[in-house]
């Protein structure tokens, strides 16, 4: 089955100050963006996909060349959107946005401060989930969607589609939380502030302002994602699919390349930092660290949600260690205990964390049999 | 899921619910007790289903399914948060008998539980006759059946003793669905209690 084809992004110019819940205002910002699928005439049928930590607003089908033919360049959680897949741009219109403080395009550390002219690097504030959704709702304003048919997506994209239930109660009516949690424990901010402290400590790092000394800290990059994929992974998977297979004959007792995993994740780490802003990742992080909507109700999950008119439809995945199937159980039962409409469901998957971007049969009949119920 | 599609004990079980109430429906399968709860009683209905099949099947129908595994209790769910929590014809198949009793009426103020009864006269004469008995309440073969427990009306009520559980109402059905008065324990294929502390 072919998807969405060719796609390519859209930037919004936003000239309205957008004031941030960590005290400092964004004068004016892009948001860059991809659309798939045709917006009805209600504009009822509008669905936002929000990325978790390395996304970006292109999700689905691929970019093109300078000659216009397609590129190798697949849209991120392609698998679920597009012509009759759950996502099926046949129904509904679908869009992607790259968050403010991305490297993709939108608004963020690599961009010019337009008080220097020069990039802001460290100066570019720390943005949270709530800022996230703030500058969606803008977008939405931009597009002319009053309210979203359903808000989507896993791990700090669940988050995201959580919060929005929470800041704008009216405009959006489904909120699929995936993969995600109601805040992080102190075990992933334990790992976060390690990827952290692998970028802080990168003599290429300058403080933040590396752009202007020509150099990027991939060495703290490449080190920061090869822990975030160990965390991905789910310890059976890993096992299956590397073992302890060595890459070239008997060990060396040496401290090249070895074992298979290793080679995995030195792969995975180079490519990232090759293509990734290290400002961008560590406020990624820290919009995960800080996310935490109870925690102006004493900690109570149900009284934060209570606000909540959406109806829900949470997914969680049994290998994933990352966001365990427990964490989405903390937002299934305050929601029962308010009497809020929510559906859950728990996927067999070998994956992992990383689950929620698989093309499980399961996982995705489930959105599929959701959205269907989704009135337009 | 496999369940008769005929559901007499649905009829009672909706007869005991008052709009608006709060239902929790444990091994809801497909949603349907729910849905009817939902259209005909106006109740807010949550369900739990174990099997991926089922929750898929009540997702389709709209209906707040939770997945999970009634074996580990219902931990997450607030104490008396339901006015109902129903187990239909569920019982027989959850190893942690007492404890699925108990956390029912932890988190529920009336626990409604229906069971096939082993004593119904028609499974005592399968066992005389020295076969283990297939009947519309009781419809597997010993050899694919997922009932663990076999118990009769009396066993269950002296349970109910035992945890201390008052029995507020009983009903007992035979097997076209029919209401039974007189030696329940004996012509009753299927019984329907409503339970509180």
């Amino acid at each position: 089955m072919s998807g969405v084809g060719i796609v390519a992004a859209q930037c919004a110019h936003f000239t309205r100050p957008l004031a941030l819940k960590g005290g400092g205002v964004l004068p004016a910002f892009d948001l860059v963006y991809e659309t798939y699928g045709a917006l009805n005439a209600a504009k009822s049928n509008a669905i936002l996909v929000c990325h978790a930590l390395s996304g970006h607003h292109h999700i689905a089908g691929r970019t093109a060349d300078e000659f216009g033919k397609p590129t190798a360049n697949v849209g991120w959680w392609d698998n679920i959107v597009g012509p009759g897949r759950p996502l099926d741009t046949d129904r509904f219109f679908i869009v992607g946005v790259n968050n403010l403080g991305g490297c993709h395009g939108t608004t963020g550390p690599a961009s010019p401060n337009p008080a220097t002219g020069k990039p802001w690097g460290a100066d570019f504030p720390v943005v949270t989930v709530e800022d996230w959704v703030a500058s969606q709702a803008r977008l939405a304003d931009h597009l002319g969607i009053d309210a979203w048919a359903a808000v989507m997506g896993g791990s700090l994209g669940g988050m995201q589609a959580l919060q929005w239930t929470l800041s704008f109660p009216e405009r959006i009516r489904h909120s699929l939380v995936i993969a995600a949690a109601p805040k992080l424990s102190a075990e992933n901010i334990a790992f976060n502030d390690v990827a952290r402290q692998a970028i802080l400590t990168d003599p290429d790092f300058h403080g933040g302002h590396f752009y202007e000394h020509g150099v990027r800290p991939l060495r703290g990059l490449r080190l920061a994602r090869m822990l975030g994929h160990i965390t991905y992974l789910s310890d059976d998977q890993m096992a299956e699919k590397f073992g302890r297979r060595l890459r070239s004959g008997a060990g060396s007792y040496g401290f090249d390349v070895e074992f298979e995993i290793e080679s995995y994740l030195r792969h995975q780490g180079d490519k990232f930092a090759g293509v990734f802003d290290a400002n961008t990742y560590l406020r990624m992080t820290k919009a995960l660290d800080y996310f935490d909507p109870a925690q102006d109700f004493d900690g109570d999950l149900a009284r934060a949600l209570a606000r909540a008119r959406a109806k829900f439809l949470i997914i969680a995945f049994s290998t994933d260690w990352r966001f365990s199937p427990g964490r989405s159980r903390e937002i299934v039962h305050a929601l029962v205990h308010n009497g809020q409409a929510v559906a859950y469901a728990e996927i067999d998957s070998v994956h992992g964390h990383d689950s929620f971007l698989m093309n499980e049969p399961h996982y995705h009949a489930v959105v599929d049999t959701y959205l269907k119920r989704v009135t337009l | 899921m496999n369940q008769p599609a005929e559901r007499a004990d649905f009829d009672l079980i909706a007869s005991w619910v008052q709009p608006g109430e709060r239902v929790l429906d444990l091994g809801c399968g497909d949603g349907s007790l729910l849905q009817r709860l939902i259209e005909e009683r106006g109740a807010l209905g949550y369900g739990v289903e174990l099997e991926g099949a089922g929750v898929l099947a009540a997702i389709a129908k709209g209906i707040n399914v939770v997945q999970g595994n009634l074996e580990q209790g219902l931990s997450g769910f607030d104490d008396q948060t339901f006015n109902h929590v129903v187990l239909s014809r569920t019982l027989q198949t959850v190893r942690h008998t007492e404890r699925i009793l108990s956390e029912m009426l932890r988190v529920g103020r009336e626990a409604v539980v229906s069971f096939p009864n082993f004593a119904y006269w028609k499974n005592r004469m399968a066992v005389m006759g020295g076969r283990m008995p297939v009947s519309e309440d009781l419809p597997y073969e010993w050899f694919d059946t997922p009932n663990l427990r076999f118990f009769t009306l009396l066993d269950f009520e002296s349970l109910c003793t035992k945890m201390s559980l008052i029995i507020r109402e009983r009903q007992v059905l035979d097997e076209a669905g029919r209401l039974i008065v007189e030696e329940p324990n004996f012509l009753g294929s299927l019984a329907v209690y409503r339970l509180g502390r």
